[in-house]
């Protein structure tokens, strides 16, 4: 019993060591580049909860995080490495804009048509790398990787052909959009939308899938052992598209968030989001559940939202800034060799 | 007696488990001494425990005379014991050389003496009579050679004291017999052996003494030579064990599985089963004879779906199942116990309710419109669990937690089950103890007498004659004769599965006796 506490506390002070040690060795980053650290950390926690406006954007840019995040992680959990979500965000994205702004439709319809369009794009674009992992077994990691680039600069030439050689889509119709008029005063104005009640949504779609289908127990199994699955009559190939095509769905809503909620149209990109990539680390850092991955995003996105104002709040430039970031996320995710160094703690003690 | 090892009332715990309960061993110097238990009784936490890997709650171990504190395997390593793995611990694509001294690399100039080690390596092989190529890849020796080059490891770190790890787990009955000859090369050149493992052939032809241990508790220790197999399996078991499966005459029926000319090629696009014929009718058990590598693993992928078949045909109760999917073929009537059952009969991540689970998940009561229904899946592995004796803490324990046997009962209690027409059992006792041994010949044979047909794929020819009805022998991926237990021998089926008619059998028998006593 006493074992069992101890774990638990163990489990709840894993990611606070984590973020402080992370917090400390920023500090000294900052200290040795001649910054004030304190100015710095005071910047950060008002960029996050400095007022409500601030609180609204913070959420705003978790949502595209869950959505990237369950994305690596529904892949992950079935055994597939997706690192093409950059790319099916991308495409996503268009998607949900050109619907959104090519159609006029009652909101009822439009909305959810914009929307799915985005989840459609996605998934079709995982689609062919599961094909051919299925069919080929080429590996999924090189091609979702060359799917990135693909993306990008087919969605930038559309985008180009689309406004007859401009670097902007047209905005969507407002019968397409997240923006709540609601939401927004509730936050002083922020560009926060509905976008996060779908990311949440989508939390409990995956648990769902995972945790209550059959579709799920075939997709795990697969994930954790094809052969065996093979020999239980199950089709390998089917499932292994299946996964991708709903890892792809989910990132495709994470571009259908940024398209039809935060910005309202699509510009040309010179390069990725990002938001993509740091999906990967969103999910390891949930262990690739679902709720998990609540927390990695939260994490991600109020460091990234809240540090913008580190450099106007405390002259701290932005190299630094990204230092000091990257410094929180590496140490919550050494969070395994902190658990290591409390057991062995927590142990020494039981044993005297 | 001068002891070269003593572990003295030993005791391990994990959390309130009791691993090793007052465990007492004591290793004279150059006897090969065997430790006996049921798989998951203590033996490995035993060793592991003089090993340095774990430190024991209670009681102490002494090496030549002198109490030892072995904190760590380095430890154990200067104390001169060594441990010869059951899962080799070898790095695939290196050579014999670098694989010995990896980890403790002589330097020469700076840079490794890989030369230099190579030569005494090839010293040491030939000492202990070896023949081991120390600039040999990995990848390109049999597994019974690699497990040379792990004792090669231990002698060229200086150990005296070898403990061996089911060393025989893995081998064919050549390497078998080779290997118990290095053990007595070794103790005729002064080592002493601690021996792990359950089977008491082994014991019998190798050992000095034994000491059993039981569910974590000291058994006792025998000399070898004043016991018996049978009195070590009621030690090892805790009741009398039968060694000869008690079985009564079969009444086959109507025919259920019927193969005609099956042709079946690897990947290479090489055949491995030749023009096969073979019939199973309801009520027996025929069992499949032969030597690893005759085509038997790609027959029974062929029948249950997992391998393309070239040309033929496979027939079950009348029904063409050639080439169609396995939960088609599943669902015709046939269950499978499969070679490799971490590779195919689990999922070894999944808890082993799961496990139990994998094959009729997508019915009701297990799921309905797609909707899994958990609950019911643990009650049927429940009932499972406790009907064919698995031991685990119940359907939510990873089915990597479970013993080997364990793990091979809830596969049988699965397929049994669901109450196949035709049970396809392929080495369905492997890396087994004899109490489960025991346990899973009688499900077979309860299986036969219940009407159904058993398909049995051994190597062990102790049990393909204990429990078929009728022995196949396959050669080469074909069945070259088919004999009864009864009217045949070991002699004879060895002959067989070495490809000879039963004429040249007989005839090479004869000749074979007058040759021996020339």
């Amino acid at each position: 019993m006493s074992a069992n506490m101890s774990n638990r506390m163990i489990n709840l002070l894993v990611p606070a060591i984590a973020v402080i040690l992370g917090l400390l060795v920023g500090a000294i980053v900052m200290l040795l580049s001649g910054y004030d650290p304190v100015a710095g950390y005071i910047a950060l926690w008002h960029g996050i909860f400095g007022d409500s406006y601030a609180i609204g954007e913070t959420i705003r840019q978790i949502t595209p995080y869950i959505l990237a995040g369950l994305a690596v992680a529904f892949a992950f959990r079935t055994g597939l490495f997706n690192i093409g979500v950059e790319g099916q965000l991308i495409v996503g994205w268009f998607a949900s804009v050109y619907v959104g702004a090519a159609f006029d439709l009652p909101k009822f319809i439009h909305l959810p048509l914009a929307i799915l369009a985005g989840a459609a794009a996605g998934a079709l674009w995982a689609f062919l790398p599961g094909l051919l992992k299925a069919k080929m077994k080429i590996h999924e990691v090189i091609v979702t990787i060359m799917m990135n680039y693909i993306a990008l600069h087919v969605v930038n030439a559309l985008i180009k052909t689309w406004s007859g050689g401009g670097d902007k889509t047209d905005r969507i119709l407002e019968s397409a959009s997240l923006r709540s008029e609601f939401l927004s005063s509730l936050t002083d104005y922020s560009r926060l939308h509905y976008g996060i009640l779908v990311a949440l949504l989508m939390v409990v779609v995956m648990w769902f899938i995972l945790e209550k289908t059959t579709t799920g127990f075939e997709l795990k199994a697969v994930g954790f052992n094809e052969h065996a699955s093979e020999y239980a009559g199950m089709k390998i190939g089917k499932n292994i598209i299946l996964s991708m095509v709903i890892s792809g769905a989910f990132a495709g809503l994470a571009g259908a968030m940024e398209g039809l909620g935060t910005f309202g149209n699509m510009y040309t990109r010179g390069g990725f989001t990002g938001i993509g990539f740091d999906g990967i680390a969103v999910a390891l850092l949930g262990a690739n559940t679902p709720i998990g991955v609540i927390f990695g995003a939260v994490l991600f996105g109020s460091l990234k939202y809240g540090s913008l104002n580190m450099p106007n709040a405390a002259q701290i430039p932005e190299e630094v800034v990204q230092i000091v970031i990257a410094l929180v996320i590496f140490f919550v995710a050494c969070g395994y060799a902190i658990r290591l160094f409390l057991t062995k703690i927590s142990k020494n003690k039981g044993a005297k | 007696m001068e002891y070269v090892i003593e572990m003295l009332n030993i005791r391990k715990e994990f959390g309130n488990f009791v691993a090793n309960d007052n465990i007492t061993l004591q290793l004279r110097k150059g006897e090969i001494h065997a430790l006996l238990g049921e798989n998951g009784a203590g033996k490995s936490t035993l060793m592991n425990v003089l090993f340095g890997l774990y430190q024991p709650e209670g009681g102490e171990i002494r090496v030549r005379g002198k109490k030892a504190d072995i904190t760590d395997p380095n430890v154990a390593n200067k104390l001169g014991i060594g441990m010869v793995h059951q899962h080799f611990m070898l790095v695939e694509n290196f050579t014999v050389t670098e694989n010995i001294i990896l980890g403790n690399e002589p330097k020469k100039n700076g840079s490794v003496n890989v030369a230099g080690a190579a030569k005494k390596v090839a010293e040491l092989s030939r000492q202990y009579g070896l023949n081991v190529d120390p600039t040999a890849k990995i990848e390109d020796i049999s597994v019974g050679m690699q497990q040379r080059v792990e004792i090669l490891k231990t002698l060229y770190r200086g150990a005296d004291i070898l403990i061996f790890d089911e060393p025989t787990a893995s081998l064919t009955p050549q390497e078998i017999s080779e290997l118990i000859g290095i053990m007595k090369k070794l103790i005729a050149e002064g080592k002493s052996i601690i021996l792990i493992t359950h089977k008491l052939q082994e014991i019998m032809d190798v050992s000095d003494r034994v000491t059993v241990i039981r569910k974590g508790k000291g058994i006792g220790t025998v000399e070898t030579a004043e016991t018996n197999p049978e009195q070590l399996a009621s030690m090892m078991v805790g009741r009398q064990v039968t060694f000869k499966t008690e079985k009564g005459p079969a009444f086959p029926k109507e025919e259920v599985l019927q193969i005609d000319g099956l042709t079946v090629e690897d990947i290479r696009g090489i055949a491995k089963v030749k023009n096969l014929s073979l019939s199973i009718r309801k009520g027996e058990i025929v069992g499949i004879a032969g030597i690893d590598g005759n085509g038997q693993s790609e027959l029974i992928e062929a029948i249950t779906g997992l391998r393309k078949v070239k040309s033929g045909k496979i027939l079950i109760s009348g029904k063409d199942i050639t080439n169609r999917k396995p939960r088609e073929i599943t669902e015709s009537g046939i269950g499978h116990i499969p070679q490799d059952r971490h590779k195919h009969g689990l999922v070894l991540d999944f808890p082993i309710g799961h496990n139990i689970g994998l094959q009729t998940y997508y019915r009701p009561p297990y799921s309905k419109g797609g909707i899994m229904d958990y609950s019911a899946i643990e009650k049927k592995a429940e009932e499972i669990i406790a009907q064919y004796d698995v031991r685990t803490q119940g359907p939510h324990e990873p089915a990597r937690a479970l013993s080997g046997g364990n793990q091979q009962k809830a596969i049988i209690g699965r397929e049994v089950e669901r109450d196949p027409d035709l049970l396809i059992a392929a080495l369905p006792t492997r890396g087994l103890d004899v109490g489960a041994i025991e346990f899973i010949h009688r499900r077979l044979i309860e299986q036969r007498d219940s009407g159904k047909a058993v398909l049995l794929v051994s190597f062990e020819l102790d049990e393909v004659m204990n429990v078929s009805d009728r022995i196949a022998v396959i050669y080469d991926g074909s069945i070259i004769d088919t004999v009864l237990p009864a009217e045949t021998d070991e002699q004879e089926l060895g002959l067989l599965m070495a490809g000879h008619s039963r004429e040249a059998a007989a005839r090479q028998a004869e000749e074979g006796v007058s040759k021996h006593v020339e």
